[in-house]
C-alpha cells in the first residue's frame, strides 16, 4: 500500500494524532535527559525508577485514579527519596546501594503484579503498562504529559551547564561553587519525571528506547556536547514516529518497534563509528590535529 | 562590556595587594574525631610558588581543602585573601588530586576547559551565531590558555583517549582559564613518567611568572619542582614546618618531623641533598637558572633535594 496515504490515514484518526503529539513530546524529553543521564552512568537509576512506575500506575487504576497520576506521582516520589538516600563514595557502599536498588526493584514488580490482580479484569493492561500501548491516550494525558515534560526540559535548560560541569567533574564543580549534591537529586527529579512520561508509550519496561538509544547513539556519533545532545533528541524524535507509524500500519505492539528501531540505530551509529576510527587521515586526525 | 578580570563573585572585589595571600595560625583539622593535623601556622605571599610536602596520608590534602572552605577547622584561624575560605571561589583555580577520565566519555579535552570558564554558571548560553556582536571572547580565552599548556593538537580528542600527561595539561588550562589569583594543585606530576613530571613543573612555573598567579602545590616528591620553589610546607607525623626552602630542610627540622633519623647534606657547590627519607625514587633534577621574580623570596642558589637511602 502506498504510505503517503497510510500516513493521512493515519492523522484522520484522533487517537493516532493524539499518540503522535504525546509521543513527540516525550522524545524530545527523553532524549534530552536521557542524555545526561548516560553521560553521568545513572542507567540503572533510570531503570529503578521505571519498574518503580509500574506499581504506581496499577495502583492509581486499583484506586480508580488516572495511569498517568500513577506513574507521575511513584517515578517523581521514587526519585526523591533515591536521591535523599545517604550516599557513599567508596566502592563497599556502592555495591551496597546496588543491592538494595535491586531489592527494591523486585518488590517494585511483585507489588505491581498484586494490584493488577487485585484489580479484577484488568489484566489486559499489564502488558501496555509493561510494554508499552498507543492506544488510547486522551486529550487531557497529551496536555498534562506537555505541562510536565515542558516544566522538565525548561529545568534542564536552567541547570544544563553546572550539571554537566558536576557530571564530568564533580571536584571542581563543587570547588567552583556549583552545587553538586543538589544538582544530583534536582536531576534525579527530572529522571523521574521524564521517565514516567516515556512509560505513558514505551511501558514501563522499555523506556530505555528513548532514554538511553538516542543518548548512547548520538555520544558514538560526535564528541560535541552540544551537538550530541540535540542529535540525541532528534534520534528520539524519528525512533518514536517510526515507531508509531509501524505500531499503526501492522499488528504487533509499539514497544517493540520502538525499541528495534532504536536499536537499528545505535548499530549504525557504532558502525559510522568504526569507520571513522579506520580512516583517521580523512575526517577525525586531521580536525583533531588542526 | 567586557570586563578585564574575570570577577563573577557576588563579594566586594577583593583589593590587589592583599598579603599574604593564605595565611593558617594555630590551625587544626579533626575528621570523624580524628585529628588530621595540629598547630599548623604557615603564610604564602602573592606571586609565590609554594609546596605543601609530606609522605602520603598526612593530610596535605586537607590542607588545600580547608583553604577552599571545603573542610573547617577545628581550632585556629586560616584565611584566603584576608577572608574566611570559601568567599572567593571565583579568584581560585583548583587541580584536584589526579582523576582520570573514563575512556568512554564522549566529552573533548575543549570542553573541560570551557566548563572551567563558565561551567558554573545556570541558563542556556546564546550560540554565537545568534548573537549580534559575534561575540567570541570566552572561546578565544579558552584557545589562548590550551595554547599555554601546549594541547591545541589535541584539544578535539575525547579527554578520556587521551595521555596522562595530555589530561594533566588539559586540567591545568580548565584551572587557570578564568584568570585565577591563586591556584592549588594537587599532586599534579602523581602518575606521570619523569620527562612530563619535569615539563608539566616547567609550565607551572612559567604559568606563575607570566600569568603573575600564586601557586600552591601538594607533591610527595619534592624533585621535579625544588629548582622553582619559593616556600615549603612540609607536614610530618611530629608537626608541621613553613618557611623558605634553606630555613626548613635542615637535618634536625625533619629529623623531629618525620621521627626518624634525616641528614641534610650541603654539596660543594650548595645545592641540598637529604637522605634517609623513604620516599619517592631518587633522580637528578638540572640546574634552573631561577630569575628573582619575587624579590622577597629570591634564592641565593637554585637548590635540589636528591634521596638517597640511607647506609
Amino acid at each position: 500500500m502506498n504510505p503517503l496515504s497510510k500516513i493521512s490515514e493515519l492523522f484522520s484518526y484522533h487517537f493516532m494524532v493524539n499518540a503522535y503529539a504525546a509521543g513527540t513530546i516525550v522524545a524530545v524529553c527523553a532524549g534530552a535527559i536521557g542524555w545526561f543521564m548516560v553521560l553521568r552512568r545513572q542507567t540503572f537509576a533510570g531503570h529503578t525508577l521505571a519498574v518503580i512506575g509500574f506499581p504506581g500506575a496499577s495502583a492509581a487504576v486499583f484506586l480508580g485514579l488516572s495511569v498517568s497520576t500513577g506513574y507521575f506521582v511513584s517515578c517523581i516520589g521514587g526519585a526523591v527519596i533515591i536521591g535523599l538516600l545517604p550516599r557513599g563514595t567508596t566502592g563497599e557502599t556502592r555495591v551496597a546501594e546496588s543491592a538494595v536498588i535491586g531489592t527494591i526493584q523486585a518488590f517494585a514488580l511483585a507489588a505491581g503484579v498484586l494490584f493488577v490482580n487485585l484489580y479484577q479484569g484488568f489484566l489486559n493492561g499489564v502488558t501496555s503498562l509493561l510494554f508499552g500501548s498507543f492506544l488510547g491516550i486522551t486529550n487531557t494525558q497529551v496536555v498534562v504529559l506537555g505541562a510536565v515534560c515542558g516544566l522538565a526540559t525548561v529545568a534542564l535548560a536552567a541547570i544544563a551547564r553546572p550539571l554537566l560541569f558536576a557530571s564530568v567533574d564533580a571536584d571542581v564543580a563543587s570547588a567552583r561553587g556549583v552545587p553538586v549534591q543538589s544538582l544530583s537529586v534536582a536531576f534525579l527529579v527530572l529522571l523521574g519525571a521524564a521517565v514516567a512520561a516515556a512509560s505513558q508509550i514505551t511501558g514501563s519496561l522499555l523506556v530505555f528506547a528513548v532514554l538511553v538509544m538516542p543518548a548512547a547513539a548520538a555520544q558514538r556519533l560526535t564528541n560535541n556536547p552540544r551537538r550530541s545532545l540535540v542529535i540525541s533528541i532528534a534520534i528520539a524524535v524519528v525512533i518514536t514516529w517510526l515507531g508509531l507509524y509501524a505500531a499503526y500500519v501492522s499488528s504487533y505492539p509499539v514497544g517493540f518497534y520502538l525499541t528495534s528501531i532504536g536499536f537499528v540505530i545505535y548499530l549504525l551509529a557504532i558502525g559510522s563509528e568504526y569507520l571513522r576510527s579506520h580512516r583517521p587521515l580523512r575526517t577525525s586526525s586531521i580536525r583533531a590535529h588542526r | 562590556m567586557h570586563r578585564p578580570t574575570a570577577h563573577h563573585s557576588n563579594s566586594a572585589p577583593i583589593p590587589i595587594d592583599i598579603d599574604p595571600v593564605i595565611e593558617f595560625s594555630d590551625a587544626c583539622v579533626q575528621l570523624n574525631g580524628r585529628t588530621i593535623w595540629s598547630d599548623v601556622s604557615l603564610t604564602i605571599s602573592t606571586g609565590e610558588f609554594a609546596a605543601i610536602l609530606g609522605p602520603n596520608g598526612v593530610g596535605k590534602s586537607t590542607l588545600v581543602n580547608v583553604a577552599l572552605g571545603t573542610y573547617d577547622l577545628h581550632f585556629g584561624t586560616a584565611k584566603v585573601f584576608g577572608h574566611k575560605p570559601g568567599s572567593h571561589r571565583q579568584e581560585i583555580g583548583y587541580l584536584p588530586q589526579r582523576r582520570s577520565f573514563d575512556p568512554s566519555l564522549r566529552i573533548r579535552g575543549i570542553d573541560i576547559v570551557t566548563l572551567g570558564l563558565n561551567g558554573h554558571r545556570w541558563g542556556v548560553p546564546i550560540p554565537r551565531r545568534l548573537r549580534h556582536s559575534g561575540n567570541s571572547e570566552s572561546e578565544s580565552r579558552v584557545a589562548e590558555v590550551i595554547e599555554l599548556v601546549g594541547a591545541t593538537s589535541y584539544a578535539d580528542r575525547p579527554i578520556g583517549q587521551l595521555s596522562g600527561g595530555e589530561q594533566q595539561r588539559l586540567l591545568i588550562a580548565q584551572s587557570l582559564v578564568q584568570r585565577p589569583r591563586l591556584l592549588f594543585l594537587d599532586e599534579p606530576l602523581d602518575s606521570l613518567d619523569l620527562p612530563n613530571q619535569g615539563s608539566i613543573a616547567a609550565l607551572i612555573h612559567h604559568i606563575s611568572t607570566t600569568e603573575g598567579v600564586t601557586v600552591v602545590m601538594v607533591a610527595h616528591d619534592v624533585n621535579p619542582i625544588l629548582p622553582y620553589l619559593d616556600r615549603v610546607i612540609y607536614i610530618g607525623p611530629g608537626g608541621a614546618l613553613s618557611g623558605t626552602p634553606r630555613e626548613v630542610i635542615t637535618t634536625a627540622n625533619l629529623t623531629r618531623l618525620f621521627k626518624t633519623p634525616i641528614e641534610v647534606l650541603t654539596t660543594s657547590d650548595g645545592r641540598l641533598v637529604v637522605v634517609g627519607q623513604p620516599e619517592a625514587p631518587a633522580h637528578h633534577s638540572d640546574r634552573h637558572q631561577h630569575d628573582g621574580v619575587h624579590q622577597d623570596n629570591h634564592l641565593p642558589d637554585p637548590l635540589v633535594l636528591r634521596e638517597h637511602r640511607h647506609h
